[in-house]
């Protein structure tokens, strides 16, 4: 086998797209660190791990371009792990670049294409221009009484670790550890998280002389600022001995040969100004994640999500099972079979069971956290805030929120057009700001929880708010409403028009920075996984977003529904209550069907006359009100009848049906009929946004 | 069977040289690559058994390779056993360390599929074969 296989290829894949990910958070700490004047080894290091590995793949597939990037940036983080350059935020700013040309070397090698060889130029000039690292740093300073043994294994970083701990100061420790081989792991990190508190763990030599074969020793090479009896205070057990390492005396300063051991003399010598890794924060220094842990390795399996989409489907078609089950029984019962019919249903009911937990676990399995999404949106406000000048800060909280890893693909190239539009027309210039009294930095919160089935996403930002005035006169230039309908628009409706195809924020804004993204895209593009976009702003204050989605796609919990004789399906979600239709309490409000429901106006749409379909023959005696909920917006959907809930599978509808505004796909229920899925995001939001009261045509989308 | 630990802590390389070591057989037996993620699955792993050859990376978090390869030769069961080092290290320190410490050969990545196989069969072969089959 000369050519790792296909299967092998994927994993390259994967395995590349994860390491750059990490590489990312990486950056995104090193620059929040930065930041307030910090520095943080472990993350250089973890960075230069992750170029480190990846060249290293590309060299065992082949991908030139990666390599080479790979290569250039190893080079860099290397000078900067063992501090002989600086770090600042012009080479952050580098690498974050490379992360954009990784994911576009990735993008073309996964599909096949030329790789991007001017993005990787382009990036490479600029590495050129960084110019070269300062010289080699002069062999280590031995004035520790450290056994050769332990200094002939240290890898070139650690001796770095080493040399910087020395130099700043620092004690050197000697940790004896015994531990029992089937619990090292655990061991180890208990070990790792109490003594981070206290410095760094340099390295970890087996000693190979253990009491019996099941132990192992170690020594733990440690470097704190604090001294022996504290350490010995907070890790100090019957399996850790600790012992300073004694200071040698001092070698003749006359021989000339070793730099006096004065640390801030030393490191001035050994790197331009700024380069040294300042340990102020470095108590931190192994508080951040530890590399990739063993566990991950062995406890968890990469999973194509086709292969689960496929299980989703199986457990549809058992639900199918289970209503045959179902009806089985019934006829049994009518045939007079009591017994029987019994014993089925008593089946059904252990059937049931089982397959809601089989669906709850397969469900478990897709839903992965927002802040895999979050993460590259917290890149996103670096370089805009960069570009356009203005000092941001992003809160994130709820980052491990879990939803459907469908929607988590789909859902951030509309957060990053949401959050662009917040920083471009909603934060003020910082001379602005300071005059309205705000500080001059500006604050866009990003807030995730999930709520019942919801899972709810907030972009809230502390700037101007959206200018209704300008909003209207806009929406009335183009056309999409008149003066006299704006005239009656509540405002929660006016702010609404933002999502109207043809306006830009940055209309509203009158800034013409160009990024304007249309909020109708951003809003369809929402509505394809479910999502709704509620939005408050008060002008001066801010404007807050609120996206409603659905925890998963897969399988959706329905209320069946029957109008013109035929059953349409309704996500249960979107449903808040069902109540008898009163045809007294009809009014019409501004042309607009309503009734009242507890006091409250409900705007009322016919199912069957929406979609077009003739009325059901004969008089409906009694028809129902099905109350939909989403987001904010509230609509009652008069049906002929309600015949229950189901969970079902929603399938696509063919090609040519599939723009069909209004539903969202077919599914097969238990007794085997098909029901058309009812689209409800895009049904409330026709009918609501419809000013005119025809029927909504049923249409292919423009 | 000839048996060879393979430690190496991107799940990646450890598929690519086990690619490389498929349908490679000492004689007429294949070889039998038993794979640890990290330094410590290792140690783990090394009583369990005798070994022909233990291929490792040389920059893993925690106990790294020279580490491994210094706690091998002072073993006193496995001594004898042969250490290729394999790493994407820029400068030729580690390597030079690597070879002081008594590593028997020292692969940079990238490599092909048959120099890792040659530079493996090189030293399975050499290897004296002290341990009884069984």
């Amino acid at each position: 086998m000369v050519d790792p296989g296909d299967r092998a290829r994927e994993e390259f894949f994967t395995e590349a797209q994860e390491i750059v990910e990490t590489f990312s958070r990486n950056l995104l700490s090193l620059d929040a660190t930065l930041k307030v004047g910090g520095d943080d080894p472990a993350l250089v290091n973890e960075a230069f791990r992750a170029v480190h590995t990846l060249k290293g793949l590309a060299g065992l597939f082949g991908a030139a371009q990666l390599g080479l990037l790979s290569h250039r940036l190893e080079d860099l983080l290397d000078a900067l792990r063992l501090g002989r350059m600086p770090l600042s935020p012009a080479v952050l700013d580098i690498l974050f670049g490379s992360v954009d040309v990784y994911a576009q070397i990735l993008d073309a090698e996964r599909n096949a294409l030329d790789p991007p060889a001017q993005a990787v130029d382009e990036l490479c000039r600029r590495l050129d221009a960084l110019g070269g690292a300062s010289a080699e740093q002069p062999s280590l300073v031995v004035e520790y009484d450290l056994d050769p043994g332990m200094l002939a294994v240290l890898t070139e970083y650690e001796e770095h670790r080493l040399r910087t701990n020395i130099e700043n100061g620092r004690g050197l420790y000697r940790l004896r550890v015994q531990f029992d081989l089937s619990t090292i792991d655990r061991a180890l990190e208990e070990i790792k998280e109490r003594a981070k508190r206290h410095g760094e763990i340099i390295t970890y030599l087996p000693t190979g002389e253990s009491a019996s074969p099941d132990t192992i020793e170690l020594d733990l090479l440690m470097a704190s600022r604090d001294d022996l009896a504290t350490l010995i205070g907070t890790l100090g057990a019957d399996n850790v001995v600790i012992e300073e390492v004694p200071r040698r005396r001092r070698p003749s300063l006359a021989a000339g040969t070793v730099p006096p051991p004065d640390p801030a003399g030393t490191l001035l010598s050994l790197a331009p100004p700024g380069a040294r890794l300042e340990p102020a924060t470095s108590d931190d220094v192994l508080a951040v994640e530890p590399a990739r842990s063993i566990k991950a390795v062995t406890q968890t399996v990469r999973v194509d999500i086709k292969k689960l989409d496929h299980l989703m489907n199986i457990i549809g078609e058992l639900g199918i099972v289970r209503g045959v089950l179902a009806r089985l029984s019934e006829r049994a019962r009518s045939d007079g079979q009591r017994q029987l019919a019994t014993e089925i249903l008593r089946l059904h009911r252990s059937f049931d069971r089982r397959l809601g937990d089989l669906r709850d676990a397969v469900l478990e399995v897709r839903m992965v956290p927002l802040g895999q999404v979050f993460d590259r949106l917290a890149r996103v406000v670096r370089q805009i805030s960069r570009d356009v000048g203005k000092d941001i800060r992003l809160v994130i909280t709820g980052a491990e929120t879990e939803i459907d890893k469908l929607i988590v693909e789909e859902l951030s190239d509309p957060l990053m057009h949401m959050i662009r539009n917040a920083i471009d027309h909603g934060i003020e210039a910082a001379a602005v700001r300071e005059k309205a009294g705000k500080p001059p930095a500006g604050t866009i919160a990003l807030n995730a929880y999930q709520k019942g089935n919801h899972v709810m996403i907030e972009i809230e930002d502390d700037g101007a708010g959206i200018d209704e005035d300008a909003l209207v006169e806009k929406a009335i230039a183009l056309g999409r409403i008149s003066r006299v309908d704006a005239g009656d628009l509540a405002r929660h409706d006016l702010l609404g028009l933002i999502f109207m195809p043809g306006i830009s924020t940055r209309d509203v804004a009158g800034d013409l920075s160009g990024r304007g993204v249309g909020m109708d895209v951003v809003k369809t593009n929402m509505a394809k996984i479910g999502g709704v976009i509620d939005v408050h702003s008060e002008r001066g204050i801010g404007t807050k977003m609120t996206i409603t989605l659905p925890i998963t796609l897969a399988i959706v919990n329905a209320l069946l529904v029957r109008a013109a004789g035929q059953v349409f399906a309704l996500a249960v979600s979107h449903v808040s209550e069902a109540i008898v239709f009163d045809r007294r309490g009809l009014r019409t409000v501004e042309g607009r069907e309503v009734v009242s429901l507890r006091g409250q106006t409900l705007p009322v749409c016919r199912l069957a006359e929406h979609l077009g379909l003739p009325e059901g023959q004969g008089p409906a005696p009694r028809r129902f009100v099905v109350v939909m909920a989403l987001g904010a917006r509230r609509l009652g959907l008069v049906v002929d009848a309600v015949l229950g809930q189901e969970d079902i599978v929603i399938k696509p509808l063919g090609p040519s049906l599939s723009d069909v505004r209004g539903l969202s796909g077919a599914t097969e229920l238990g007794d085997q009929r098909v029901a058309l899925v009812l689209d409800s995001a895009s049904l409330l939001e026709d009918v609501l946004s419809a000013t005119d009261t025809g029927p909504l045509e049923v249409a292919p989308r423009g | 069977m000839a048996r060879v630990l393979l430690v190496e802590d991107s799940e990646v390389t450890r598929a690519y040289v086990r690619g490389a070591l498929s349908g490679v057989g000492v004689g007429s037996a294949p070889l039998e690559v038993v794979e640890a993620e990290s330094g410590f699955a290792a140690l783990r792993l090394l009583p369990r058994g005798s070994w022909d050859l233990v291929i490792t990376d040389v920059n893993m978090p925690d106990i790294n390779g020279l580490e491994l390869l210094s706690f091998i030769r002072q073993s006193e069961r496995h001594r004898a056993t042969p250490v290729l080092l394999m790493s994407t290290q820029t400068s030729g320190r580690d390597r030079e360390r690597g070879l002081a410490l008594g590593a028997v050969g020292y692969l940079s990545k990238p490599f092909t599929p048959e120099q890792l196989r040659d530079e493996a069969l090189r030293h399975l072969s050499a290897a004296p074969d002290e341990r009884g089959h069984g």
